[in-house]
């Protein structure tokens, strides 16, 4: 739909609406946030349920511990905030958030 | 008093639906209808409406319960888009065999795959042989006006079939338009209280609803919709008038857009219909094309009588087919051709803007010019034209 990128041909794309493995990792649905999840890390105690109920795979683990989250493609959606256990995810809204606190809670970058 | 308000197409049908006051609306939602029921469940909560609205799990189950409560006297109301429609597909043809006079507006989304979101008017096409009457609008107002007239046609003694009231989804759906609002009272003077012949729920003389029907039998009730769809015609004429004599805006079943003196005539469905007028407008005067748009309102019952009279002093017809029947073409196109068998007045058909391509003024000007050139020529190149796509 933009002018600035060439869109392919009809002859140029895969039939059926298949598409490239990896396509979606390309995409900033971050862009997305209205909201952000700010974890304390004095409070987690790591038990991976927001990982595992993240429906856009934004959690990063690091030898076993949580670290973060991956700001490209977190959409605010809340529900890690909703599943963890003892509360430690804060859900704020975008325009509250200091750069400090984003830096912190961001993996996307690494 | 009638009140003029800025609208989206899903607002105008939540606000005929809120001055309705349908006793049952079922809702599920699906972009780009969803804030339609949304709009209209806030005013369920605040108590604006009678209405028991009820969320059921998906768009089959939607046009079950509403199927369900028209047969028990009530006036039932939904609206989907897209693949919402596509799962209700065998529900449409109970509805219409039913003889339930429901409303549902259909805000037009192209089906998957691949998904999109986008307006085409593949859903409703495909539900083209269903029983329901379809009455498609231009603008917001056109959305607005419509679904209160279908209340009236789908109860007509000679009528009761449920009536879709297609809406372009995003163009029109998502698009603020200044529109009039009609008085509330006039409203509910105008579609009155629905007055069924026989309910479920009625113990006092208690009929059976959805029977069994063996090859001796079947094919009477299928002809006793056919006659119903015929003498729709009239009705849906007929409460137009009415209503223009309410309101001051009268409607038909095919509206001709300085089609009187035309040479170059576009016709089809939907809000493409208003770029085209002003398509025509502009070459009339710029460029001394004497352009007519054919806009069909009434697309089921096919309105034969009505579009070709506007159809018939024209010298080349342009079809524009916003979603395309696999292996055939454009349905609207073999719709009005089939019913123009025998006029050698040349036919053009133009597949456009699926999955919700946009086509620009610039564009419906360029076809109109194609068509211009064509006549003039005598050479009409392919009968058939799939525009914009990058081959």
């Amino acid at each position: 739909m933009s002018d600035k990128k060439k869109l392919m041909d009809k002859s140029e794309m895969m039939e059926g609406g298949v598409a490239p493995g990896g396509s979606m990792s390309k995409l900033n649905t971050g862009s997305w946030r209205s909201q952000v999840p700010l974890t304390d890390f004095d409070e987690c105690i790591h038990c991976m349920q927001c990982w595992i109920f993240c429906p856009d795979c934004a959690i990063t683990i690091k030898d076993g511990k949580k670290v973060g989250t991956n700001m490209q493609y977190c959409k605010g959606c809340g529900i890690c905030a909703t599943e963890c256990p003892v509360d430690c995810i804060h859900m704020k809204p975008v325009e509250d958030v200091s750069q400090e606190e984003f830096d912190a809670e961001d993996t996307s970058k690494e | 008093m009638p009140e003029r308000m800025a609208l989206t197409g899903n607002d105008a049908g939540a606000q005929a639906l809120k001055q309705l006051n349908p006793d049952v609306v079922a809702a599920f939602p699906i972009t780009p209808q969803t804030d339609m029921m949304h709009t209209f469940a806030g005013y369920v909560a605040d108590g604006e409406v009678d209405t028991e609205f009820v969320r059921v799990e998906s768009e089959h189950s939607a046009m079950s319960a509403v199927v369900g409560a028209s047969l028990s006297g009530a006036r039932a109301c939904t609206a989907t888009s897209s693949a919402g429609l596509a799962l209700m597909w065998e529900i449409l043809y109970v509805a219409a065999s039913c003889r339930c006079p429901l409303l549902m507006p259909v805000v037009n989304r192209a089906l998957s795959a691949p998904i999109n979101i986008h307006c085409d008017h593949s859903d409703s096409m495909g539900a083209r042989d269903a029983g329901w009457i379809q009455l498609y609008a231009e603008n917001c107002q056109e959305a607005y006006d419509n679904a209160i007239q279908a209340v009236r046609v789908a109860e007509h003694p000679d009528v009761r079939l449920p009536t879709m009231v297609p809406l372009d989804g995003f163009i029109l759906s998502h698009t603020m338009e200044g529109l009039e609002v009609n008085d509330e009272a006039d409203v509910k003077d105008f579609v009155g209280e629905y007055e069924p012949d026989g309910t479920l729920l009625d113990v006092d003389d208690p009929e059976t609803f959805g029977m069994f029907a063996l090859p001796n039998y079947y094919y009477e009730f299928k002809k006793q919709q056919v006659d119903a769809m015929q003498n729709a015609l009239d009705v849906i004429k007929q409460v137009g008038e009415e209503y223009g004599e309410m309101t001051g805006r009268s409607y038909g079943l095919v509206e001709g857009y300085r089609t009187d003196d035309a040479d170059v005539v576009l016709t089809g469905l939907g809000s493409t219909m208003g770029t085209a007028k002003q398509a025509a407008d502009d070459l009339r005067k710029d460029e001394g094309i004497k352009a007519g748009v054919a806009k069909i309102r009434c697309f089921r019952p096919f309105p034969t009588d009505a579009l070709n009279e506007v159809l018939d002093g024209s010298s080349i017809i342009g079809v524009m087919d916003r979603s395309v029947s696999f292996g055939l073409g454009g349905p609207l196109f073999h719709e009005i051709r089939s019913h123009r068998y025998g006029s050698d007045i040349p036919m053009k058909n133009f597949i456009y803007g699926l999955g919700g391509r946009d086509l620009s003024l610039d564009e419906a000007k360029d076809i109109f010019r194609k068509l211009a050139e064509a006549e003039a020529s005598g050479e009409l190149g392919p009968e058939l034209e799939y525009l914009q796509v990058r081959e």
